[in-house]
């Protein structure tokens, strides 16, 4: 069955309030519960804001540690979910229910199959 | 046609093979699962038609002979190149008891086609290139040229439009009855977005690019036969095909522009008028009214009348209140004034020409210039014209506006008559 990857853009800066917050992580949990009641959910993660990251990079024959997100932008990848579904139209439909859950841009994407990928 | 019928065989096979292309590219989408293997199929067996047509001539059901030929080669294909996928691929088609394809069978893979060539997921320019490629049959370079760019960026439009649905798996079938209303929007829209380009060439020297309203024309017959029971699919063929019936009063042998109101309207194509017409009057009976049909009975009041003064300006007037109410937006309401000067006098129709907001576009210049002309406001009109010419991508247009703007001087107030705005209701 191929997979997509749903991934979360969200902007940069804190939290959003714990009352706006709260709803919004309450509709995630209920798209989540449908997509495992429907057998799509693959995995799925949130992830600690940007500054968190280290990049490595290959410079010659070193690898060049650095702090911080590999792209600077207004937006960052906040989380993402990997489904199954038969072709883009159903992965479409869980990327509108994600987006009317957490009001924030969802990228479907497709991934390749197949093994070594 | 992008190419005139002529006698020689190759005339013959190039005339079959447009006609041909989309069905036989259909059906074998739906045989390989595959476009690019569709198209490739396609053209062996255009090739093989190329060598055998003008000696054995051209076969009683030339679509069914390509589509059957095509079959083969692809199995063919398939076998030659012996993965074991593609072994049991090929032993899958021979199983198919596919040739002749049957009519409705044909009928159901060229909507696929379309709906899957308009997936909102493409980038419009993206449906445009894809449905005048794989549904319309005409080749990269006619359509690089109907749009005015190079054939390698058409090309490379095709190929990453074909990359993506078969990447992301854009479905090959007409969407489910939930979906269907809005989904068909999208190919309406692909298709009358292929007729205005046509119809007012957006760039360029020539006013109408004629190959382009034949072809949407063309789609639009194609997609009534297909969805009988549409009627939005009825009102774009309607509106489509009334436009279409002035383009010989629109343009004058000069190629200048000829406002509404001033085309010679014996000149209107009078079978074009009567298809459309009666193609509102079955429409209306629906009662189902939707965007397409009442812009195309809007068009069918205009051919109604013969002359501009005998135009029953009122019925066209709740016909965009109609509209505004169904699908408002400011080229609607730009439109609706104008017809409501010619009911209720400039003033009225400048006061709500005031009130809208068109950044970009020529035609609200271009109105209000008309309108204060008409009010004897000759220095504002010249403004409006002058912002109207700046604005205006068409060479045709350009040149009507500056003709105007020449004889401000000239004519007094109020004797400019019915309408002349550029385009507006044209």
């Amino acid at each position: 069955m191929p997979q997509y990857l749903l991934t979360i853009y969200q902007p940069d800066g804190g939290e959003p309030a714990p009352e706006v917050l709260e709803p919004i992580m309450r509709d995630l949990d209920a798209v989540n519960r449908e997509m495992r009641e429907a057998g799509v959910w693959v995995f799925a993660g949130g992830l600690h804001p940007p500054e968190t990251a280290t990049v490595a990079r290959v410079t010659g024959d070193d690898v060049l540690l650095t702090d911080g997100p590999y792209l600077e932008g207004k937006e960052h990848v906040g989380g993402f979910t990997v489904i199954e579904a038969p072709d883009l139209d159903a992965a479409l439909g869980w990327g509108r229910k994600l987006a009317g859950a957490i009001t924030l841009p969802i990228e479907v994407r497709p991934l390749y199959d197949g093994p070594g990928c | 046609m992008l190419n005139p019928p002529g006698t020689t065989p190759t005339a013959e096979v190039e005339r079959v093979f447009r006609e041909a292309y989309g069905r036989a590219v259909a059906v074998l989408t739906r045989l390989l699962g595959d476009i690019d293997a569709a198209e490739e199929a396609v053209q062996d067996a255009f090739v093989t038609a190329v060598a055998r047509w003008p000696e054995d001539g051209v076969p009683p059901s030339p679509a069914g002979w390509i589509v059957t030929t095509a079959r083969n080669r692809a199995i063919d294909r398939l076998r030659r190149e012996s993965t074991r996928v593609d072994r049991y691929r090929a032993a899958a088609l021979l199983a198919d008891p596919a040739p002749p394809p049957e009519e409705g069978a044909v009928r159901d893979d060229r909507l696929r086609m379309l709906f899957t060539c308009c997936h909102p997921a493409l980038a419009p320019a993206a449906r445009v290139a894809l449905t005048l490629r794989l549904v319309g049959g005409l080749t990269t370079a006619e359509i690089a040229h109907a749009f005015l760019v190079p054939e390698a960026t058409m090309a490379q439009r095709l190929v990453r439009a074909k990359a993506k649905i078969r990447a992301a798996r854009i479905p090959y079938r007409v969407p489910a009855e939930a979906d269907l209303p809005d989904r068909l929007r999208g190919v309406l829209a692909v298709v009358y977005l292929v007729f205005t380009e046509g119809h007012t060439a957006s760039s360029g020297e020539a006013l109408v690019r004629t190959a382009l309203c034949a072809e949407a024309v063309r789609l639009g017959r194609e997609l009534a036969e297909l969805m009988p029971d549409e009627p939005e699919v009825s009102g774009l063929l309607a509106l489509m095909l009334l436009v279409e019936s002035r383009r010989p009063a629109r343009v004058s042998p000069d190629g200048d522009l000829v406002p509404l109101a001033e085309q010679d309207r014996a000149r209107w194509d009078a079978a074009l008028v009567a298809e459309g017409q009666a193609l509102v009057r079955r429409c209306l009976r629906r009662n189902a009214p939707g965007p397409y049909q009442l812009q195309a009975a809007i068009q069918a009041v205009h051919s109604d009348a013969r002359t501009t003064a005998d135009t029953d300006w009122a019925q066209v007037v709740a016909l965009y209140d109609h509209l505004t109410a169904l699908a408002p937006s400011p080229m609607v309401a730009l439109n609706r004034a104008v017809a409501v000067a010619e009911l209720a006098g400039p003033a009225e129709g400048l006061a709500l020409v005031e009130q809208l907001d068109l950044p970009g576009h020529h035609l609200l210049p271009a109105v209000r210039a008309d309108l204060l002309r008409r009010l004897g406001r000759a220095a504002e009109a010249d403004t409006a014209y002058r912002a109207a010419i700046a604005l205006a991508g068409n060479a045709a247009e350009r040149a009507f506006l500056e003709r105007r703007r020449a004889e401000l001087g000239r004519a007094g107030p109020g004797e400019g008559g019915p309408s002349r705005a550029a385009g507006a209701a044209s």
